[in-house]
């Protein structure tokens, strides 16, 4: 049903955790084929992990140099430049991650993912933008949505000791395990600019605030034409004002995105390892989960902060209009 | 955040992991990303092919070689100028001493076992080290904060410790799949091709229904010349089919039980195997095929290990194992313990407990599975150990900045609780109870006139203290000790003080004594105030006599307490200088209490039940005296009894199985204390 068994050789290496979600799970990995977009210190431990889990392929996408920033966060990056200089980052981080497991194809699409086709994405199970802009962010996803194949569309987003997640699986069918039974179960995802578009006033208070803050962010880079962590305090005030019209147009009390948290993601541009090891280790589970249909996924924001180390999942759509 | 703190913290901090394995290579990369740069790693095992799934550093061409060496290399290749130093040894090594601990400025523990991280604990509570905690098994993961004085120590609240089955359900009334295993690794396969000197329990059945033990004894030893396949199929025949006949003669176990089925090779393989694929037949008793690669499998047609085979196909890979192992395995017969990599050891404890749960009724298993809970195959993932590496060098920074109120105990949840899959929640206090960090004074209440002061040593003193180089001292009396040091006098002297009891040792402990017990290298150190009493013990109004040890942090425990709603346990003076125990229940779970040994809480919670002892047990104090018991309370009596090696042999087993509502649960104090309260 699932097609060929898994060989001898995949059925010693991934043993471990066969015994955690099945050998029909494991098959459906080794099938399965992710692109992933935008290579920093979170994506990198994405990588690691999903190709440790052996997928299918990876696809890497991120035409940027190696610079200081990318070496500090980044362990797939040897710190020695004869091997790096030239090359781009999703260069190096294919030749490390090859060596994770032989068994894995790994490769490089070079150019720039929002302009590519709808078509493009119909090759891939999986998409994974790391650090994308908001345009590109909606635009991926909606191409992803166009598709008569079911593409998982997943954002991932760090900055200081903070994470961003976002899932969308569109219509998702999938079984969990209730009490002895396997249960079968759907969920409905809203898009990416769905949402993100969500009118805060009906989002319940206890709401993680990261979300809102993110937003801002978001809104604050692309008015202004950032790249990704292209940012410092001195935007602080830019920011802010953003935060105001944002909540005045959502006629929703200002005290809802912190100042201090804002000051925090826009001064805290290099990422936090450990952060970047617990996103990035959540993502791939999640990646995993939505490769083997196995397990009740993340609907649909995840967020971690390291000073509270909290890391909660939040549910948002437009079902709070409702 | 203070940024210039934090990375002043991290640079200028010493840091000791233990383990190499799936937590610690993560950990091990995450520090060094975060900046730091000072590590030592101490890990005694070398890399396996399984590993490679999570241990990322490794790579197929570094198996065999050790865990802490490789992964040094490996991350010393991305960040070149950090000084990592490793040890390929055993934490509990003299060398890692409590100044060794002292140095560090904090610990962290990638550990898979319970015994090293109760060692590595009472180290860092010694050097006063703060250690971080850490475990993952699957999607579940977690990290605990231990700073002495600030908050528990990893022992103040007690763990599971790995669970042990009593004698008479592995021998003769298995409920379960891994009751067979267990026959199967620990009876069956040691009887065939372990050491011949050692105990075996799989006699006992065959003894009581033999008529004599040296026609037992014949059958599992194969003659010079005899056919391989004939004698394969007279131990199938004498352990599945005649062994289960004679314990069905005894109607009384099977009064409530489900009875087994006798199971014969000529029903289930009536042709011969030889017949069917010669394969090894042509097979030389010179072995020089690679032993780790003969296997029934292939032999056989069976290629999945996922499959369930049936009664006929386990039969057949039991035969075939068998006769392979004679075949081309002859040198390591009567050499061999079970290994979970041998796969033919593994193909023959599959399809011999596969046969017995045919026999008793139990849903059969894969070779995978099987392979899984024989060989206590814990289930593993990168990316929780990525994740739980991450959360711990999160708790080792807040250490280094001595940022008290920030420490947390962090859960990785498989499905989120209150929207969360990252539970944060405040380290607990100090447990004042805990005998490990707060030295509260222990009860040992047991029979010191039959007890030797080897059942205290290895019982009370290794097993449950956890001690692993002990020195016991009665006054100024030395009575055992382990060293290097010693001489052969004392050596001797200490292993003749072994195997006496404890009220004739040459200073007598008796009612009253109090025992100082130590482990130097843990500097742990105990008083064990010694109360004797014989404890007796009911099932079914019918008195069985045992020896038991209880004991108990409160003193006032020991003159009567209650351990649960359905067993209390009363003292009462008893024919001086006696104290008598009774133990009254409506019902006797053998699962629970496989050594007879009851240990009660050790929170101090006031006695509560000066009430309950005399009354309720007027009845079974008339029963005390000594009962007839039949066949089947003999083998319950076997279990309780005299017979330490074997009790002992079991308690050590390391078999999992899942979690029932133990009452008389060691593990949680918490429990039993809240039991005490129970009226």
């Amino acid at each position: 049903m699932d097609g060929e068994e898994l060989t001898e050789q995949e059925t010693a290496l991934y043993d471990r955790q066969i015994r955690v979600w099945g050998a029909n799970a494991q098959r459906r990995l080794t099938k399965s084929h992710i692109l992933v977009s935008g290579i920093k210190g979170t994506v990198a431990e994405f990588c690691k992990n999903i190709v440790l889990a052996g997928v299918g392929s990876v696809t890497l996408m991120d035409d940027s140099l190696v610079n200081e920033e990318a070496l500090n966060a980044n362990f797939l990056i040897p710190p020695d430049e004869n091997a790096y200089r030239g090359k781009t980052v999703a260069e190096i981080c294919c030749d490390s991650l090859k060596d994770f497991n032989p068994m894995v194809l790994v490769s490089v699409e070079k150019g720039d993912l929002s302009a590519r086709s709808t078509e493009f994405f119909e090759k891939f199970d999986v998409v994974v933008i790391g650090y994308g802009s908001l345009a590109t962010k909606k635009a991926v996803n909606e191409k992803c949505r166009k598709l008569s194949k079911r593409v998982a569309f997943y954002t991932v987003d760090c900055r200081d000791s903070c994470g961003e997640i976002f899932v969308d699986l569109q219509d998702y069918k999938y079984t969990k395990k209730k009490l002895e039974e396997k249960v079968e179960c759907e969920l409905n995802f809203p898009s990416f600019q769905e949402a993100v578009s969500v009118p805060w006033k009906p989002i319940p208070r206890r709401t993680a605030k990261l979300y809102f803050a993110m937003r801002v962010i978001e809104v604050f880079e692309e008015n202004e034409g950032r790249k990704h962590g292209e940012c410092s305090l001195l935007d602080l005030p830019t920011v802010l004002e953003i935060k105001k019209k944002l909540c005045e147009a959502n006629s929703v009390s200002e005290s809802l995105v912190p100042d201090s948290l804002l000051e925090r993601l826009i001064s805290g541009t290099i990422e936090f390892p450990p952060a970047c090891a617990i996103v990035g280790g959540i993502l791939a589970q999640e990646v995993i989960k939505a490769v083997s249909g196995k397990g009740e996924p993340l609907k649909n924001f995840f967020y971690y902060d390291a000073q509270d180390g909290k890391g909660v999942m939040e549910d948002i759509s437009n079902s709070f209009t409702s | 955040m203070d940024q210039q703190q934090q990375q002043s913290a991290i640079q200028g901090a010493k840091v000791l992991m233990v383990g190499a394995g799936g937590i610690g290579c993560e950990l091990l990369k995450t520090l060094a990303l975060s900046g730091f740069h000072d590590i030592h790693i101490i890990d005694m095992d070398t890399i396996e092919v399984s590993n490679l799934n999570r241990q990322f550093l490794f790579r197929r061409s570094h198996v065999g070689q050790s865990k802490a060496k490789v992964a040094r290399d490996a991350v010393l290749r991305f960040r070149p100028h950090i000084n990592i130093r490793s040890y390929h040894a055993n934490v509990k090594n003299p060398e890692f001493d409590v100044d060794f601990f002292k140095q560090f400025d904090v610990v962290l523990n990638g550990l898979d076992n319970l015994d090293a991280r109760r060692h590595v604990n009472r180290l860092c509570l010694a050097a006063d080290v703060p250690l971080v905690e850490s475990g993952t098994t699957g999607f579940l993961g977690q990290v605990t904060v231990h700073v002495k004085g600030k908050t528990e120590c990893y022992e103040c609240q007690t763990k599971p410790t790995p669970k042990t089955y009593p004698v008479c359900t592995i021998t003769s009334t298995p409920t379960k799949f891994v009751h067979c295993i267990v026959w199967a690794k620990e009876l069956l396969f040691a009887k065939l091709f372990g050491d011949k000197n050692q105990d075996n329990d799989l006699n006992v059945r065959a003894n009581k229904a033999a008529s004599s033990s040296e026609q037992t004894e014949d059958i599992f030893e194969r003659a010079e010349d005899e056919d391989i396949e004939q004698y394969g199929r007279k131990i199938y025949d004498h352990v599945f089919g005649y062994n289960i006949e004679a314990a069905l003669s005894n109607e009384e176990t099977w009064k409530n039980r489900r009875r087994p089925r006798p199971i014969y090779s000529k029903d289930v393989l009536p042709e011969s195997l030889t017949q069917k694929n010669g394969s090894t037949q042509n097979c030389s008793a010179t072995s020089d095929d690679d032993s780790a690669t003969v296997s029934a499998m292939p032999l056989l047609g069976l290629k999945n290990p996922q499959e369930l085979w049936g009664l006929t196909q386990n039969s057949l890979v039991f035969i075939e194992a068998l006769k392979l192992f004679f075949a081309k395995r002859k040198k390591e017969i009567g050499h061999l313990t079970f290994d979970k990599d041998d796969q033919l050891a593994v193909e023959f404890v599959t399809a011999a407990a596969n046969i017995r749960a045919e026999s008793f009724g139990i849903p059969l298993h894969s070779l995978f599975e099987a392979k899984g809970i024989a060989g206590n195959i814990v289930h593993a993932v990168a990316t929780t150990n990525a994740i739980v590496a991450g959360l711990i060098v999160i708790e080792a920074i807040k250490v280094l900045k001595k940022d008290a109120d920030k420490y947390r105990m962090t859960y990785c949840l498989e499905h989120p609780s209150r929207k969360m899959l990252l539970m944060p929640v405040e380290p607990f206090e100090p447990n004042p109870s805990c005998y490990v960090c707060s030295k509260t004074p222990l009860v040992l209440e047991i029979n010191t006139q039959k007890s030797k002061l080897r059942d205290l040593v290895d019982k009370i003193v290794k097993a449950k203290l956890g001690m692993n180089l002990p020195l016991i001292m009665h006054g100024a009396s030395l009575l055992y000790e382990v060293g290097d040091d010693l001489d052969d006098i004392m050596v001797a002297n200490y292993n003749a003080n072994l195997e006496k009891s404890l009220s004739e040792l040459p200073s007598p402990v008796i009612n009253g004594s109090i025992l100082t017990v130590e482990d130097l290298q843990q500097e742990l150190s105990c008083k064990i105030n010694v109360k004797h009493s014989v404890i007796l013990v009911s099932r079914n109004l019918s008195v069985d006599r045992s020896l038991n040890f209880i004991y108990s942090s409160n003193q006032k425990c020991a003159e009567s307490f209650r351990i649960g709603p359905l067993l209390s346990i009363h003292v009462r003076r008893f024919r001086h200088p006696l104290v008598i125990m009774f133990c009254h229940r409506e019902e006797f779970d053998e699962e629970k209490e496989p050594e007879g040994m009851v240990l009660s809480g050790w929170t101090q919670s006031p006695a509560t039940n000066g009430e309950s002892a005399s009354t309720s047990n007027n009845e079974s104090a008339v029963d005390v005296t000594e009962s007839s018991s039949g066949p089947e309370i003999a083998s319950k009596k076997r279990k309780l009894s005299e017979t330490q090696p074997e009790n002992h042999k079991r308690e050590t087993e390391n078999v999992e199985s899942e979690d029932d509502d133990d009452l008389v649960e060691i593990e949680n104090p918490m429990t039993v204390s809240k039991k005490k309260r129970v009226a």
